[in-house]
């Protein structure tokens, strides 16, 4: 198989802890038969500035929670054919979404981070991106085709439904995850 | 007076149970699942979760089978693929109307909640989540109470209330607004009516009552009403 051929797979890493990135590290030997039959576009184990065009599956972790993730998840899925949440961040806003329940939460818990905490030179840095009033799951800013929920999801599940994907098979979940 | 036997058909299969018996003990008796969260045997039924909904032939409504008698000759399906998307709508309903973030919470693999999200293929919530934050009450020596968590499915007012007998725990407010409270509104500290059986903690089927530096495997107790009950009835 040329790599022409081969399935064209980005991951991307929002406000998340990279343990569904540690999670599909962890499948193992697996990896090298699912090497044979993708090519990673994008990702951030790898080092590539802009995500690409024309890529057939997108696995983003992390809720969205400032400007810039919001950004790249919009152009991300302008150009993947299929998008899967990974993980409990992306599918609920999990940990990152615990500020949400906070009046002027973007505030709050930069005045908290770096103010409040700080023993030296409090202040709010300028220069990274905006945090969003909301960390929010990826389904409330875009249309997400499927889901691997779990904190992190279990490397073999994420196995099964990229393999089932990549050859055509439903994607039945009953039973298979824990949800959050 | 006798108590009558009612004929019906359960999934196609044709059972006898007394006059006044719910559909769903009528489907436990004779081995057929149907998912609840609110049921607990020993406790009032009180149709609130709406996952033990059946479908009744002749009829375009669901019924809820904890709180519906068996009727002569009804024929009810437990199993179908309408029954199985609601379910799974209720599910969501639930799951979005608190914080329910599993990661952080002490029920996390212990949960009946999240088991039947699972069992139900529940991969995401549909519907936009409620981010309130309620107040949690740890004020009590080893209870807690953590209201973001509760599904009010009111099995922790009814244990108190039918088999400890106190009444302690009721509920304030209404719909997904409706929130659990100790006495009249009181901290749990100041409770002067509880008696700090655990109960409540027992029977919780998700992380929103617990007791503090137990494990929940060791906390959970589905069968004490029943239990409870079973002793207080002996002959």
């Amino acid at each position: 198989m040329t790599s022409t051929s081969k399935v064209r797979v980005a991951t991307v890493w929002l406000s998340g802890c990279s343990g569904c990135h540690m999670s599909f590290l962890d499948q193992d030997e697996a990896l090298i038969d699912l090497a044979q039959q993708i090519q990673l576009v994008y990702s951030p184990i790898m080092d590539v500035k802009v995500f690409p065009e024309n890529v057939d599956v997108t696995l983003i972790e992390g809720a969205v929670a400032n400007e810039d993730q919001e950004e790249l998840l919009k152009f991300a899925r302008e150009r993947t054919k299929i998008l899967i949440s990974l993980g409990d961040c992306a599918v609920t806003g999990n940990v990152p979404g615990l500020r949400n329940g906070i009046t002027n939460s973007a505030d709050a818990v930069l005045k908290r981070a770096f103010v409040e905490t700080a023993d030296m030179n409090p202040q709010i840095p300028t220069d990274v991106p905006t945090l969003l009033p909301k960390a929010l799951p990826l389904h409330e800013v875009v249309k997400v085709d499927f889901y691997i929920p779990g904190c992190p999801p279990p490397a073999d599940l994420i196995n099964w439904v990229i393999s089932r994907l990549m050859r055509g098979l439903p994607v039945n979940m009953e039973g298979r995850s824990k949800f959050g | 007076m006798t108590v009558g036997t009612v004929k019906l058909k359960i999934d196609n299969v044709e059972v006898a149970v007394p006059e006044g018996t719910t559909i769903l003990e009528a489907a436990k008796s004779n081995g057929i699942d149907i998912p609840t969260l609110c049921n607990l045997e020993g406790l009032s039924g009180y149709g609130g979760c709406r996952l033990c909904m059946v479908e009744i032939h002749g009829s375009p409504k669901l019924f809820a089978a904890c709180v519906t008698p068996v009727g002569m000759g009804m024929e009810v399906i437990t199993q179908s693929d309408k029954l199985r998307e609601y379910r799974k709508m209720a599910i969501q309903f639930i799951l979005s109307e608190r914080t329910h973030i599993c990661a952080v919470c002490v029920a996390n693999n212990a949960c009946e909640l999240q088991k039947l999200a699972n069992d139900l293929g529940v991969d995401h919530v549909m519907f936009e989540r409620e981010w309130t934050r309620l107040p949690v009450d740890s004020t009590h020596d080893f209870l807690v109470l953590d209201r973001n968590r509760c599904i009010l499915c009111t099995r922790c007012l009814r244990v108190c209330d039918e088999i400890e007998g106190v009444h302690t725990l009721d509920l304030k407010m209404r719909g997904k607004d409706a929130q659990v409270i100790i006495d009249l509104d009181e901290d749990w500290a100041n409770s002067s009516s509880c008696t700090s059986c655990r109960k409540c903690a027992k029977v919780c089927p998700v992380g929103a009552i617990y007791v503090e530096s137990v494990a929940l495997e060791e906390t959970k107790d589905k069968g004490i009403a029943e239990f409870v009950l079973s002793r207080r009835n002996r002959k």
